[in-house]
C-alpha cells in the first residue's frame, strides 16, 4: 500500500500540473467516495423500483380482473381461472409472527448469554458454529424438518400441547404434521442465527464505561446486562428482529414441505396451510394459461407490500417505544 | 480545492469510461469472431419437463457419443415452461407431459410463423401409494373408489367400494388422509385427467390441468413429497410417478382398467396402454391414454413429448435436431427401458416416422 502511494506521488510530481490536482483528488477522494457510495445506494433503490415496476406490469389481467377481490376471496382454481389470495396472505403472516415468537425470545437469550456471561473463547467458538447454522441450505431444513421434525411433534410435542391447551381453538384439531406451527418452527430455527450473532456483535459493542458505571453504583452482573448494558444495544437488537422477519416472510423452500399447501385458512396453527412464497415456487413453473401467471405475478406484488406494512408497523412500535424513553 | 471543477472532472471520467468500455467491446468482438471462426460445433437446446430429464439427459450423453460434433442441453424447468419456451422460439425443442391446448398452438404460430409438432418419446404412468397400517397385501382400487376418494366422498377405508375389490383384506374402519402434489407437474396432469375420464363429477367440478383446486387432501411438493407423507401418515394415500415407484421399491395398488381387470403397473402394461390407444390416435398425437382399451393396458398412462417446430431457420441445427428425434424413437428406446420408462409400442412409433416426414427440413 504505501510504496503504491510513493509511486503515485513521484508519478504526480513529474506530471503536468492538472493532472497531478486530478490525482490529488483522486487520492483524496471525497468525490469518488461520494460517488462510488452514492451509485451503490442509487442502484438497490433502482432494483427495487425495476422490481416494482415488473411486478406491477406484468400483473395487468389480474389486477383489472379481479381488483380488491383478489386480497380477500379464497378460491384458487387455476382450471376455473378464479383467483384468491387470502389464505396465502395469513399464511404467510401467520408463520412469519409465529417464528419470531418462538425465535426471539431464544436468540436474544443466547445473544446475551454469549456476549456478556460466557467466556470470550467459549462464545466465540459457540457464535461460529451458530453462524455456520445461517449458512445451511434451506432445503436441508426442509429435508430435516419432514423426515426429523414432523415425526417428533407428531409423537411428543403436540400430544403434550393439545392435553394441556387443546381447549384453545388455535391448538384444536387432527395433526398430520404438515401444519402451520411446523412451518413456523423450521422457520423459527432458521431465523435466529440471524439474531443470535447480530444482537451478540451490538451488545458486545456497548462501550465498557456503561458496565463499569452501573458497576460502581454497586449493580449485579445481571443488574449490569439489563439496566445498562441492554437498553443501550435495544435499537441494534430490533434491527435484528426486522432482518429475522423479513427472512421469514420470504422463506419459500423449506416452507412449503412441511406448510402442507392447502389454501384454507384454519384457526388451527395444527391445520395445514399455505404461504405466498410457497405457491409461488410451487406452480409458477408449469403455469400456462396468461391469466393465471399474471395472479402469480400480482401474488409476488402481494408479498412486496405485505413485507412493507409489516415492517412499517413494526418501525411504528419502535418509534412509539424510543418516545416513551425519552419522556421517561 | 484544486485547479479543475468538478464539472471538468467529470467530463473527464465519463471520457475515460467511454474509452474503456469501446475498449472492452472491440475486444470481445475480436473474442466472437475467433471463436466463432473454428468448426463450430451444433448445440441443440431444449427445456421443459422435469418427468422426463433423466431420458433427456441419458439420450444427450449417448447420441453425444455417436455424433461427437453435436452438443444437446436440456434444462428441466416444468413442462408449462417448456411449451412457453418453445412457443417463444428460445429454445430448439420442448418436452411436455400434458399436450398443448388448441390456443396454446395458436399463440405459438402466431409468433413463430410455424407449427409445433408433438412426438412421443416415452411413455410413462402414475401409481396409488398407501400407508394402511395391517394391510401387507396389494390393494386393488376400482375407479369409482379413486374419484370417491380424491373427491372426499370416500372417506373411511373400510367403505363397501374399497372393500369389494378386495375380498379377504381387513381395511381398519379409519379416516382416508389424500395427499397430492403441490406443485405443478405433468403426474398430477395425469392423475386428474384419469379421474376426469371415469368420474362425470371430477370432470364438471374439478377439471384437468398440472395443478387444481383440490376437493380434499395435503399437498406434498414432489413426488418425495408424496412419498414422505404418506410413508410417514397411518391411513393415508397419494399418487406418485410409476419410475418413482420402482426406483425407491415401494409398493403401490392395482387400478381397475377399461375392462374390469385389476392392473398393476409395469413397462408391458404401460406400453399396451398406448397400443391400445392407437386406433383412436389423431395424427397430431396431442391425445391422452389414460383409460385405454385394451384388456392389459394400465389405466393411469400417458405420452411424454417432444415439441419440435416444423420448419427451422438454421437447417443445420434443423437436420441434427431431426436426427435426434428419429434416433430417439427407435434406437433410443432402448435406453427408455433401462430408465423404466415404458418404451413406444411398434404401432405408435410406424406413425410417428409419418408425422416427421412432414417436417420441412
Amino acid at each position: 500500500m504505501a510504496s503504491a502511494t510513493t509511486t503515485t506521488q513521484t508519478v504526480g510530481l513529474s506530471s503536468p500540473p492538472e493532472k497531478l490536482s486530478i490525482m490529488a483528488r483522486l487520492r483524496k477522494g471525497d468525490e469518488i467516495a461520494f460517488l462510488v457510495t452514492f451509485a451503490s445506494a442509487l442502484s438497490i433503490v433502482l432494483i427495487t423500483v425495476l422490481l416494482v415496476q415488473r411486478l406491477w406490469a406484468d400483473s395487468v389481467l389480474s389486477r383489472h380482473l379481479f381488483s380488491w377481490h383478489f386480497l380477500h376471496t379464497s378460491t384458487w382454481d387455476p382450471v376455473q381461472d378464479q383467483f384468491g389470495a387470502l389464505p396465502f396472505i395469513y399464511g404467510t403472516v401467520v408463520t412469519a409472527l409465529l417464528s419470531l415468537v418462538m425465535a426471539v425470545p431464544v436468540g436474544i437469550g443466547a445473544a446475551i448469554f454469549l456476549a456478556e456471561l460466557a467466556p470470550r473463547k467459549v462464545s466465540n467458538v459457540l457464535t461460529f458454529m451458530i453462524e455456520l447454522l445461517a449458512a445451511v441450505p434451506s432445503v436441508i431444513f426442509g429435508l430435516l424438518g419432514i423426515f426429523i421434525m414432523l415425526p417428533l411433534l407428531n409423537h411428543y410435542i403436540v400430544p403434550i400441547i393439545q392435553q394441556i391447551f387443546g381447549f384453545l381453538p388455535i391448538f384444536q384439531g387432527k395433526f398430520y404434521g404438515v401444519s402451520y406451527f411446523s412451518a413456523s418452527c423450521v422457520l423459527a430455527i432458521m431465523i435466529v442465527p440471524f439474531i443470535v450473532s447480530i444482537s451478540r456483535e451490538v451488545l458486545i459493542a456497548v462501550p465498557q464505561s456503561q458496565r463499569e458505571a452501573m458497576m460502581a453504583l454497586g449493580a449485579t452482573k445481571w443488574d449490569v446486562t439489563w439496566r445498562a448494558v441492554f437498553p443501550y444495544a435495544k435499537r441494534g437488537i430490533i434491527g435484528s428482529i426486522f432482518l429475522a422477519l423479513a427472512r421469514a416472510l420470504g422463506e419459500t423452500m423449506a416452507v412449503t414441505m412441511v406448510i402442507g399447501n392447502v389454501p384454507k385458512i384454519s384457526a388451527s396453527l395444527f391445520a395445514p396451510g399455505y404461504t405466498i412464497a410457497a405457491v409461488i415456487a410451487n406452480e409458477f413453473t408449469e403455469a400456462t394459461g396468461d391469466l393465471y401467471i399474471s395472479a402469480l405475478i400480482e401474488l409476488g406484488l402481494v408479498l412486496f407490500a405485505v413485507t412493507m406494512i409489516i415492517n412499517a408497523i413494526a418501525r411504528i412500535l419502535m418509534l412509539g417505544m424510543a418516545r416513551q424513553e425519552s419522556t421517561l | 480545492m484544486g485547479s479543475v471543477s468538478f464539472e471538468e472532472f467529470m467530463t473527464r471520467r465519463l471520457l475515460l469510461t467511454g474509452a474503456l468500455t469501446a475498449a472492452v467491446l472491440t475486444l470481445s468482438i475480436i473474442g466472437c469472431k475467433s471463436s466463432g471462426s473454428g468448426s463450430e460445433p451444433v448445440t441443440l437446446n431444449g427445456a421443459g419437463s422435469t418427468f422426463a430429464y433423466p431420458l433427456y439427459s441419458a439420450w444427450s450423453s449417448e447420441y453425444a457419443k455417436l455424433h461427437p460434433g453435436l452438443q444437446i442441453n436440456y434444462q428441466s424447468i416444468g413442462s408449462g415452461g417448456g411449451i412457453r419456451q418453445v412457443s417463444e422460439g428460445t429454445v430448439d425443442f420442448g418436452g411436455t407431459d400434458g399436450p398443448m391446448t388448441e390456443q396454446q398452438l395458436a399463440d405459438a404460430k402466431s409468433k413463430r410463423v410455424t407449427n409445433i409438432l408433438h412426438f412421443p418419446v416415452a411413455l410413462g404412468a402414475d401409481v396409488p401409494v398407501y400407508n394402511v397400517p395391517g394391510v401387507k397385501a396389494d390393494l386393488n382400487f376400482t375407479a369409482n373408489a379413486l374419484a370417491g376418494i380424491f373427491l372426499g366422498k370416500i372417506a373411511k377405508w373400510n367403505d363397501p367400494e374399497i372393500a369389494k375389490a378386495n375380498p379377504g383384506v381387513n381395511l381398519p374402519p379409519d379416516q382416508i388422509v389424500v395427499c397430492h402434489r403441490s406443485d405443478g407437474s405433468g403426474t398430477t396432469y395425469v392423475w386428474v385427467d384419469y379421474l376426469a375420464k371415469v368420474s362425470p363429477e371430477w370432470k364438471s367440478k374439478i377439471g384437468v390441468a398440472t395443478s387444481v383446486s383440490w376437493p380434499v387432501g395435503i399437498g406434498g411438493k414432489g413426488n418425495e413429497g408424496v412419498a414422505g407423507f404418506v410413508r410417514q401418515t397411518p391411513n393415508s394415500i397419494g399418487y406418485v410417478e410409476l419410475v418413482y415407484a420402482i426406483q425407491n421399491k415401494m409398493t403401490y395398488g392395482e387400478v381397475q382398467n377399461t375392462t374390469d381387470k385389476f392392473i398393476k403397473a409395469d413397462l408391458n402394461s404401460v406400453t399396451a396402454a398406448a397400443a391400445g390407444a392407437v386406433a383412436s390416435m389423431p395424427a397430431d398425437f396431442r391425445v391422452s391414454i389414460t383409460n385405454a382399451p385394451g384388456a392389459d393396458a394400465y389405466p393411469v398412462s400417458s405420452f411424454t413429448w417432444m415439441l419440435v417446430p416444423q420448419d427451422f431457420k438454421d437447417a443445420e441445427k434443423g437436420k441434427a435436431l431431426k436426427a435426434f428425434l428419429l434416433w430417439g424413437i427407435t434406437d433410443g428406446q432402448a435406453s427408455t427401458q433401462k430408465l423404466s420408462y415404458a418404451p413406444l409400442a411398434k404401432s405408435v412409433v410406424d406413425k410417428e416416422l409419418e408425422l416427421i416426414k412432414t417436417l420441412h427440413y
